[in-house]
């Protein structure tokens, strides 16, 4: 692997880091693109959402959305557990709670398929200091 | 496929809007879409809490984020004939800016929604913690770079101080003023540790920043390490965090592999190398001497300061030991300037702090609220008020070495000194939330249950006197307890703190105080009248038979497991109070509402 060896390297990785992240919705069919985020810090984990990544990224191949599923750390809404957060091309990025299989079959069908929401929306907020 | 939704009108569900009829709400606008032939276009879903119960309830239209206050179930007409239908705002049930009057729809613009800022918690469940790129993206390791390329370390030393942050482990000490005397302090070899011992109950926002953001750490230390003149940094972690552990390792070999540790970071000859150290999950390990001493391999028992590790630290080398969110703070205070950072919060505490909320209430979780903020706002607003309706009692924040406050503290802000003014303190961050069902002499016991395991022994103040304490709330929630042992209580208890060699032993009795100082009625009822109103402790407790409401059907003679009900068929029974051993469970088989708790 490549070092960084000066700030301006660094900056250069930046940029190329935050345009690999960007890339799925920039490019030349941004509908197709859909990031998920799952919740997969100890409480995640321990409310089982392992078996929800495992299943969103198995379930997402087999009906053939090109979705990208991460992991993330604790979203702090520990009391809704297990917490996904789905950003669709261009919209603001939802966040589900109380996710189990069953759930992320309706959030898969409704939600990354057609925009449609369903319960279990958690409402931001919190303010960022990046914005 | 189904037709295309193109709007959602979002209800929140939770508690305190539950409370006002959101779900007719909800209804009635289902029922209004479904007259106009809009459902298929138009969509209603109930939300989560949206933490601003104070306005409830809450209608936010989404995509276009109208954000509607004080919704009532009559409205749901008008939202959707001139919101859905003629895409005009409903500007009566707008939220109005109560400064400039104005109406605001969109919710981002809210003031509310600046009650929670995240510094500490910026990356968390935003990136993969795994993935170093995801780190880059977000501005990570550019703190670093910007210190090593172009600042000397006093001035990066100026920033932090300037910034005003102050310890978040719990303590308060000034950070930079910290790492100040630590650069002064002459040695050929410093270390720089994280303290990640983060032992208090129910607190795990050390973790959650370990698990969710690793790099910021590693990348906080690198720069602690440039500014105090240390080339090694250890991070001291409970092994009971298998996670965060591992996330760490990765972490560091990822940033080993681009070079941003090790040697020569950034082509400036700054080397600087992290090393994980594990901890056995010892309360005392987060005291800092101890911390050392496990690290070296000694027993994790304190030592007096002075020294102070700033001096003589790990291997009697000076070491500058900082918490995991005061870490987490760092990187963002150098890139976005002292100025910014001392703009939150209050004048004697800056930023913001990170709270666990947990016990009885709604929103269980992590927040990060500005220094400042009142333990009202964050437990009615942010956390959505207490669970099943219930009234408010405590909150207990500073875990064991903290205190109760009631009622009456609800609208202090949160700050260092206020807290510890109020009879608690700021603590790591948990904040443990208590209803009408709690006892607060157990509550205290429990607590000193959690002391004497974990006091280590080596002062006898800490190892004898909190047993001590431990045996009469033992006696007083038995319902054993007189009038002379309450004074023992409260002398003992000083003796203690006065006394003990750490903080540890320092602080132990504050939630036997500040209990005593705020619920004395409850003391006194149990010792006095050997009531638990509460209803917690079991000796206190008598299950009795109603003889009116007994028809003698014999079902809790039946179901008891000790066989202390007696009575014929037909016939009222009775209770021997003897062999009772309060189990419950002719309270829940009777049917008749014969038996009570007295």
């Amino acid at each position: 692997m490549t070092k960084i060896k000066s700030l301006a390297d660094l900056k250069l990785k930046k940029e190329e880091c935050e345009k690999r992240l960007n890339l799925r919705e920039k490019s030349n069919e941004p509908e197709k693109f859909i990031r998920v985020k799952v919740g997969m810090a100890t409480s995640g984990i321990a409310s089982g959402a392992k078996v929800v990544m495992d299943y969103l990224i198995e379930e997402l191949d087999k009906r053939g959305i090109d979705a990208l599923v991460t992991q993330t750390g604790d979203m702090g809404y520990c009391y809704a557990e297990p917490t996904i957060e789905v950003k669709r091309p261009g919209e603001d990025p939802i966040v589900f709670g109380y996710v189990d299989t069953k759930k992320a079959d309706e959030i898969i069908e409704k939600y990354l398929k057609n925009g449609e929401l369903v319960e279990g929306i958690i409402p931001v907020n919190y303010e960022s200091i990046d914005e | 496929m189904a037709q295309q939704i193109k709007m959602h009108l979002l209800v929140c569900g939770g508690m305190g809007c539950r409370a006002s009829e959101s779900d007719s709400i909800q209804a009635n606008l289902e029922n209004e879409l479904r007259l106009h032939g809009l459902e298929n276009e138009s969509k209603v879903v109930a939300t989560g809490c949206f933490g601003y119960c104070e306005k409830g309830p809450i209608v936010k239209v989404h995509p276009d984020n109208t954000f509607y206050v004080q919704v009532k179930p009559g409205d749901a007409k008008e939202i959707v004939e001139e919101h859905v239908i003629k895409g005009r705002k409903v500007e009566r049930l707008l939220y109005t800016d109560p400064k400039n009057k104005e109406n605001v729809s969109d919710s981002k613009h809210i003031g509310f929604y600046r009650k929670q800022i995240r510094i500490a918690l910026r990356n968390c469940g935003i990136i993969d913690p795994e993935n170093i790129d995801e780190y880059l993206a977000r501005d990570g390791y550019q703190a670093l770079g910007k210190v090593l390329s172009e600042m000397t370390p006093e001035n990066a030393i100026k920033i932090i101080k300037d910034s005003g942050l102050r310890g978040r482990g719990g303590g308060g000490f000034p950070t930079g003023l910290k790492w100040e005397i630590t650069r002064k302090s002459v040695s050929e070899k410093k270390y720089v540790v994280c303290n990640a011992d983060e032992g208090d109950p129910g607190a795990f926002m050390d973790r959650s920043v370990l698990e969710g953001d690793p790099h910021v750490v590693l990348e906080a230390m690198a720069i602690c390490g440039f500014a105090i003149g240390a080339d090694a940094g250890l991070i001291y972690i409970r092994a009971e965090y298998p996670l965060a552990i591992h996330r760490l390792k990765i972490a560091i070999q990822q940033a080993r592999e681009y070079g941003l540790l090790g040697n020569d970071v950034f082509g400036t000859g700054f080397n600087f190398d992290v090393e994980l150290r594990y901890g056995a999950g010892a309360f005392v390990c987060g005291e800092e001497t101890a911390l050392i001493h496990s690290m070296e391999g000694s027993r994790g028992e304190p030592t007096f300061k002075p020294p102070f590790p700033s001096v003589e630290g790990y291997l009697g080398k000076p070491t500058n030991v900082n918490n995991v969110e005061t870490f987490a703070n760092i990187p963002p205070i150098i890139n976005k300037g002292s100025r910014w950072f001392a703009a939150i919060g209050t004048e004697r505490s800056k930023g913001t702090k990170v709270f666990a909320l947990a016990g009885k209430i709604n929103n269980v979780g992590l927040i990060e609220v500005p220094m400042g903020t009142t333990l009202r706002e964050v437990i009615f607003e942010i956390g959505g008020g207490i669970k099943d309706g219930k009234k408010f009692k405590a909150v207990q924040t500073g875990g064991p070495s903290g205190g109760c406050l009631t009622e009456k503290h609800l609208d202090i802000p949160i700050e260092y000194d206020t807290l510890i003014a109020a009879g608690s303190m700021m603590g790591s961050g948990g904040m443990i939330v208590m209803d009408e069902d709690d006892c607060m002499v157990s509550v205290a016991k429990y607590y000193l249950d959690f002391t004497v395991e974990e006091s280590c022994g080596k002062c006898s103040p800490c190892r004898i006197g909190n047993k001590r304490l431990h045996e009469i709330l033992e006696t007083i929630t038995k319902g054993e307890g007189t009038m002379e042992d309450l004074s023992k209580l409260k002398n003992l208890s000083n003796v203690i703190k006065d006394t003990s060699l750490c903080g540890l032993g320092q602080t132990s009795p504050n939630p036997v105080l500040s209990t005593m100082d705020n619920f004395w009625d409850e003391y006194i009822s149990h010792v006095v009248d050997k009531k638990c109103t509460s209803g917690v402790c079991k000796s206190l407790m008598c299950y009795v038979v109603i003889p009116d409401n007994c028809v003698g059907c014999t079902a809790c003679a039946r179901n008891c497991p000790v066989n202390c009900i007696s009575g014929e068929r037909k016939q009222v029974h009775y209770i021997d109070q003897s062999t009772c051993i309060k189990c419950g469970t002719c309270l829940d088989k009777c049917k008749f509402n014969a038996i009570e708790i007295v």
